[in-house]
């Protein structure tokens, strides 16, 4: 097997890795709703499709992807806002499948809404031009666009835990997913905390969407794909945790892209079975907790 | 006795009556059949949604295993149309059986995370066994032009009398169904749904009350799917897709889950809303996405449930 060197082994972990960032990345929005608002966001991928059409759209303005960086998650952040205080604030209160069911419409209007105005077929995305290229990191050439993705997933990871662990509006929403009723008789105005924490795991998928479409080009249709996987891997990593998340994202990257090496055609299956088998050992996940489950 | 006591307990009659005269009533009959096996679609689905609380997004598995194995059973194997019929329905009781045993295994909103994962695990299982199913072109050649029902045989290419046919299943499921929720059983099915802990207390197996309901639903589902291979004489890879599990989803709320006759209307007033929109623009799923929000906002209960507030006042 002259092929299937251990670099080549090594250089296909680190691919898994950047395909796992993205994981992590819309994972974590999507973990982080979950844990405070106990609302499962079934338009996170329509979220993340947005935020690589936000891309396009500043692109074909004469934007760059710099700028795309600091303006996509923004854009895409107020708009989760809008869509958190007008159509998900009436729902709390009235059982948790109501907002599934909610964000479920809001994903068919939102890709339906793109189609018109972007048309059927996906655009192409270069990767920007200084990120062309790969870098020798040690065991051969990788590609730099995909190390760069790595970094700034664990810049937005870094930062988030700052955030929340540093901050006293972090310590507000920590308290908050605890209890929500003990922090709203503290005087905390919950509702205000559930907004903005929507804003930020919203803005969190935007940016997934960004930085996906050089790997995957942008197609309306992203986001679904992608939402199955990402249950997997919050369904992995024990829904609600943050840790979890990252761990079982990274995890779930690298599972495909081993596969992809090894069987080319059961990529996509085996991180099924990879849940089926969490599922039959641990069903909570590596990091929930048992009572998340019910 | 008010008419809501007297439509729940003739609940599978009257629903057949409305079968038997329903295509004389519709514009045209292809709109009728759909509408009849969506309708038994969505019976299945809220056999697990309604009766039972559990909110599957993965009942595309169950819907498209009933339709390939179905088209399987006639374009490999050259089987009657009865068998194959027969061969839907054991695939969609498989299939539910298996998503079943993993997905029971997670409870309240996990369940529809873990059987949407595990359908689009089957789509692609699906998608790649080419030599079986054709893959991305589809299943083709499904093949039924007559039907023998006891030495008389029927023309199946005649819309009415394929309509006739389909809704003679339909029929059997209604009365199959009824009789289910009017068992012991159904009982505990609502038991389980109501207040899990006191059905545990009483001396019900949880677990297994949800693994059965679960695995009926992929029959009904499964016989469903069978009828629309038959129908279509094609089963696109489409039928096992995302968009599958969750139009049922919008069927049986937009009808109002937990009834008896909301599935039915769901599906009546889905497919009508499609076809009405489809005429003016392309972009039907615009609206059908605005309707159902407005459904979940302002309506939950459905068409159907909000008929049965007003009429158990």
């Amino acid at each position: 097997m002259a092929g299937l060197s251990i670099n080549l082994i090594a250089l296909q972990l680190f691919t898994g890795l950047a395909l796992g960032a993205i994981y992590v990345l819309f994972a974590i929005g999507l973990s982080l709703i979950f844990g405070m608002l106990t609302v499962v966001n079934f338009a996170h991928g329509a979220f993340y499709m947005i935020g690589a059409y936000a891309g396009v759209y500043i692109f074909m303005l004469g934007g760059d992807f710099w700028i795309c960086l600091i303006l996509v998650p923004l854009a895409v952040g107020l708009f989760g806002l809008a869509v958190e205080r007008v159509l998900i604030r009436p729902l709390y209160g009235r059982g948790i499948d109501y907002p599934l069911l909610l964000t479920f419409g809001l994903s068919y209007v939102m890709v339906e809404l793109i189609r018109i105005a972007f048309g059927k077929t996906g655009f192409p995305f270069d990767t920007p031009e200084n990120l062309q290229g790969a870098v020798n990191i040690g065991v051969g050439y990788f590609p730099l666009y995909r190390l760069f993705v790595i970094g700034a997933t664990a810049a937005v990871l870094l930062a988030l835990w700052l955030f929340l662990e540093k901050t006293s509006f972090g310590l507000i929403i920590r308290a908050g997913a605890r209890d929500p009723q003990i922090v709203r008789v503290l005087g905390v105005d919950v509702a205000r905390v559930w907004l903005i924490v929507f804003g930020v795991g919203t803005a969190i998928a935007g940016l997934a969407g960004l930085l996906a479409a050089p790997l995957q080009g942008v197609i309306p249709e992203m986001g679904s794909t992608i939402l199955a996987e990402a249950f997997v891997v919050t369904v992995v990593g024990g829904m609600g945790s943050i840790g979890g998340a990252v761990l079982a994202g990274l995890l779930v990257g690298v599972v495909v892209s081993m596969t992809s090496l090894f069987a080319p055609e059961m990529g996509k299956v085996s991180i099924f079975a990879l849940m089926a088998l969490v599922l039959i050992v641990r069903p909570q996940g590596f990091f929930g907790r048992a009572g998340l489950m019910s | 006795m008010s008419w809501f006591q007297f439509a729940t307990r003739h609940r599978a009659g009257i629903a057949s009556i409305v079968v038997l005269v329903f295509p004389h009533i519709m514009p045209f009959t292809a709109l009728a059949v759909n509408i009849l096996i969506y309708g038994l679609y969505a019976l299945g689905f809220n056999l697990v949604y309604g009766y039972l609380g559990l909110l599957s997004f993965g009942h595309a598995a169950l819907f498209g295993t009933g339709a390939y194995l179905c088209g399987i059973a006639v374009v490999h194997f050259a089987l009657p149309w009865y068998l194959a019929i027969a061969i839907g329905v054991l695939g969609g009781l498989l299939m539910a059986a298996m998503i079943g045993v993993l997905a029971i295994r997670t409870r309240g909103i996990y369940f529809a995370m873990v059987t949407m994962a595990l359908s689009q695990c089957v789509y692609y299982l699906f998608y790649q066994a080419v030599d079986w199913t054709g893959g991305e072109n589809g299943l083709r050649g499904i093949n039924v032009r007559a039907v023998n029902i006891l030495g008389v045989k029927l023309d199946f290419i005649d819309p009415l009398t394929r309509y006739y046919v389909i809704a003679a299943f339909v029929i059997a499921a209604f009365f199959l169904l009824s009789r289910i929720l009017a068992s012991p059983f159904g009982a505990v099915i609502e038991a389980v749904r109501e207040n899990e802990t006191r059905a545990k207390a009483s001396g019900y197996d949880v677990t297994a009350t949800r693994l059965i309901t679960f695995v009926l639903s992929g029959g009904f589902c499964g016989l469903a799917g069978a009828l629309q291979a038959l129908h279509l004489s094609i089963v696109p890879i489409e039928i096992m897709h995302y968009d599958t599990s969750g139009i049922v989803v919008m069927i049986a709320l937009l009808g109002g889950m937990g009834t008896f006759f909301g599935p039915m209307i769901g599906a009546a007033a889905f497919l009508m809303l499609e076809n009405l929109v489809a005429v003016w623009t392309v972009h039907w799923q615009l609206i059908v996405g605005a309707v159902f929000m407005i459904c979940v906002l302002f309506f939950p209960a459905g068409i159907w449930g909000t008929l049965i507030s007003r009429g158990k006042r």
